[in-house]
């Protein structure tokens, strides 16, 4: 099964192909190196920009002004706020121009905590994104909702940040994305780029098809009836390893789109259990997953035995380096099941 | 100023000098319209371009105007007036702006004035950021480059944006070595950022010269000079569209009515007015009678007032629409309803 960082690069390189994807670019996103993550090499529109994000945003943006589309990448999202301005002004030029201009653009970044990052290479950044009205955000928990989700975002005419969970990008999959070889070590050798000269490798990309997940649209990963589990991204493995461990029937739906977000698959499943907890890395003061838990006690108060919990990273300046400083400041899994006895033990 | 026409005359058509003049002279009459529109209550701000009209008028009358990338891209900042008056905009285009009506064109009631759109001309919407123009034109200039188009991208802004980093991200992007971008980069140096002085933020002699350690072709002109201007202009966008290679532009322009009406938008009398001298050159130089220039100002006034008087008839934007063209297509974006 591919990884998620090779399932971008084969949605990227099926939208090179079929969706008129022209430009690829972001420091160190062309040759040789394709991506710190590897999650762009091979593919025949990317090309390495300045190390300026601004001028990657700004440029992402006029190409989108022109019709043609593009996948701008800022490395880590820890540098992505220099260009809050920038995607601001992305976000509402569709509306601020009254329909006159919209921006068919993509911007992708590494999110999140789990690779010893320390302070500038853990943050997330879905919090933040949530309030950047215009965008629609999306943030897949596994390879094969990483292609699904992509060949949408590419797809779509108005702009699409895709959050890439840097923890979960060298983790395979359970499900094959179609087209893809069924042996890994096949795939490999097809569009791995190898270790040291690349200068006259070329990959061979397997025949992909055309998968799409719906934006806006969340998946029922586990059913259950005690308590519904609310995540996306990296949190969302956790959430149901987890929930596997625990005796009470859990149910876990991976959210993969923040904005638009499946209220209905949230309100269906927390009228049935009547509980609820939202898993997410960002920090948890003004949370995204508040504005959910919220929406639950508004929308759903009379169906509720248990108060709407958030378990969120904490409200802290940095992550720190050592395990021990990192564990304690993003959820994990120990932290997420100790909230669900919260939660399922509370008495109306 | 130049002190005689007859220069201008050899490389300037005298239809174009004159059709010059008139759209300044629109221009300014409209601006003027705009700032009695807000001082009379019936706007909220007012900012925009009277004194640039001898650079702005120019800029549009050289472009190549349409829609797509075989044409020129525009990448304004809020003092465009003249160049949309000279691209052909109705006066009205700009008093619905102002006047915020469900009728504007640019942006449906939601912006300020000068914040102009027209797609059908390449111009993105002007945004008060005085910044994000520079980096976002470097993407119109790359689909232009990649296409081998003859439109160039032309991008403004003001001495004191040149302070910010998206002045500086350009001058990067435009002139990497093999994929220099067509761009006519410039800078209307009015020689204040809203109350800062020019010398109170730069120590550069002139921006322009900060174009030089990026190999960009530079220049500083005289742009209260319409003929120095148009000369300069054309020069310029002659050079980008043959060479695929960016210059940058200082034009020395004045600041007749100040930042905006948040600082009065009254009449500043030590400033060279580049339309009056141009005016009384022609006037001079027997291309023009005091008869034809009032009747021209007549006519551009009555004009304006009676366009006024028709956008204050027209209707408001509704508050129902608020949630349109968040998304394309109407996709709901109100989370109360997904």
């Amino acid at each position: 099964m591919a990884n998620m960082a090779q399932a971008i690069r084969m949605a990227l390189h099926f939208s090179e192909e079929n969706l008129d994807v022209k430009d690829i670019f972001g420091q160190d996103v062309g040759p040789p190196l394709g991506g710190v993550f590897t999650a762009t090499q091979g593919l025949k529109t990317a090309w390495n920009a300045p190390l300026d994000e601004r001028g990657i945003i700004g440029m992402a943006s006029g190409i989108a002004l022109t019709g043609e589309r593009c996948v701008a990448e800022i490395q880590f999202c820890d540098y992505i706020f220099n260009t809050i301005d920038l995607l601001k002004m992305v976000g509402n030029t569709y509306w601020a121009t009254n329909g006159n201009y919209n921006l068919p653009m993509v911007v992708m970044t590494p999110v999140g905590a789990g690779i010893r990052g320390s302070l500038y290479h853990s943050h997330s950044f879905d919090a933040w994104a949530s309030r950047m009205p215009g965008w629609k955000i999306v943030m897949p928990s596994n390879p094969l909702d990483a292609y699904g989700l992509m060949l949408s975002a590419v797809d779509d005419p108005n702009p699409v940040l895709f959050l890439k969970p840097k923890a979960l990008l060298r983790v395979r999959g359970s499900e094959l994305i179609p087209g893809e070889p069924d042996n890994e070590k096949t795939l490999k050798e097809m569009i791995d780029a190898p270790i040291g000269d690349r200068s006259k490798w070329k990959p061979k990309w397997p025949k992909l098809e055309d998968y799409r997940v719906e934006i806006g649209k969340a998946k029922t990963v586990i059913e259950g009836t005690d308590l519904t589990v609310v995540s996306y991204g990296r949190s969302l493995p956790m959430c149901v390893e987890a929930a596997n461990e625990m005796s009470e029937s859990i149910e876990v739906i991976d959210l993969r789109s923040i904005y638009p977000y499946d209220w209905q698959a949230i309100k269906a499943s927390v009228e049935k259990t009547g509980r609820v907890l939202f898993v997410n890395e960002d920090t948890e003061v003004t949370n995204f997953c508040e504005h959910l838990a919220y929406r639950c006690t508004q929308d759903l108060f009379y169906n509720l035995l248990a108060r709407p919990k958030v378990v969120a990273g904490k409200n802290l300046p940095g992550i720190g380096l050592h395990a021990n400083l990192e564990e304690a400041s993003v959820p994990q899994k120990s932290h997420i099941k100790v909230a669900m006895e919260e939660v399922l033990s509370e008495v109306p | 100023m130049a002190k005689t026409i007859k220069a201008a005359l050899k490389v300037i058509p005298k239809a174009q000098i004159l059709k010059m003049y008139e759209l300044m002279l629109k221009a300014r009459v409209l601006e003027e319209r705009l700032i009695k529109i807000y001082k009379t209550g019936e706007a909220y701000f007012w900012i925009g371009s009277p004194g640039e009209e001898a650079f702005g008028v120019p800029l549009g009358m050289l472009s190549k105007k349409g829609q797509g990338h075989k044409y020129d891209w525009f990448h304004m900042h809020y003092r465009a007036t003249p160049t949309m008056v000279a691209l052909g905009m109705p006066m009205i285009d700009s008093i619905r702006l102002i006047m915020n009506k469900k009728t504007d064109v640019c942006t449906g009631g939601r912006n300020f004035s000068n914040h102009y759109c027209f797609p059908q001309w390449n111009v993105a919407p002007v945004t008060s950021p005085i910044e994000v123009q520079y980096t976002q034109a470097t993407g119109t200039a790359w689909v232009q480059k990649r296409h081998k188009s003859k439109g160039i991208t032309i991008v403004t802004g003001g001495d004191a944006g040149s302070a910010e980093g998206d002045f500086a991200s350009c001058l990067i992007w435009a002139s990497r070595k093999g994929k220099e971008l067509p761009m006519l980069v410039t800078v209307q140096n009015n020689g204040w950022g809203i109350s800062t002085p020019f010398e109170g933020q730069h120590g550069e002699e002139s921006v322009a010269d900060r174009g030089k350690a990026f190999g960009f072709k530079t220049l500083t002109i005289n742009g209260n000079d319409p003929i120095e201007s148009y000369i300069k202009i054309k020069e310029s966008m002659d050079y980008i569209r043959k060479n695929g290679k960016p210059v940058l532009m200082e034009a020395m322009v004045s600041r007749l009515r100040g930042h905006s009406s948040a600082t009065g938008a009254n009449l500043i009398v030590n400033e060279e007015d580049c339309l009056e001298n141009f005016e009384q050159l022609l006037l001079k130089s027997d291309l023009l009678t005091e008869k034809k220039a009032k009747k021209l100002r007549d006519d551009f006034e009555k004009e304006a007032r009676q366009a006024q008087e028709i956008v204050r008839t027209e209707e408001a934007p509704s508050a129902d629409t608020i949630w349109d063209n968040v998304f394309v297509d109407n996709e709901n974006a109100d989370w109360r309803a997904f």
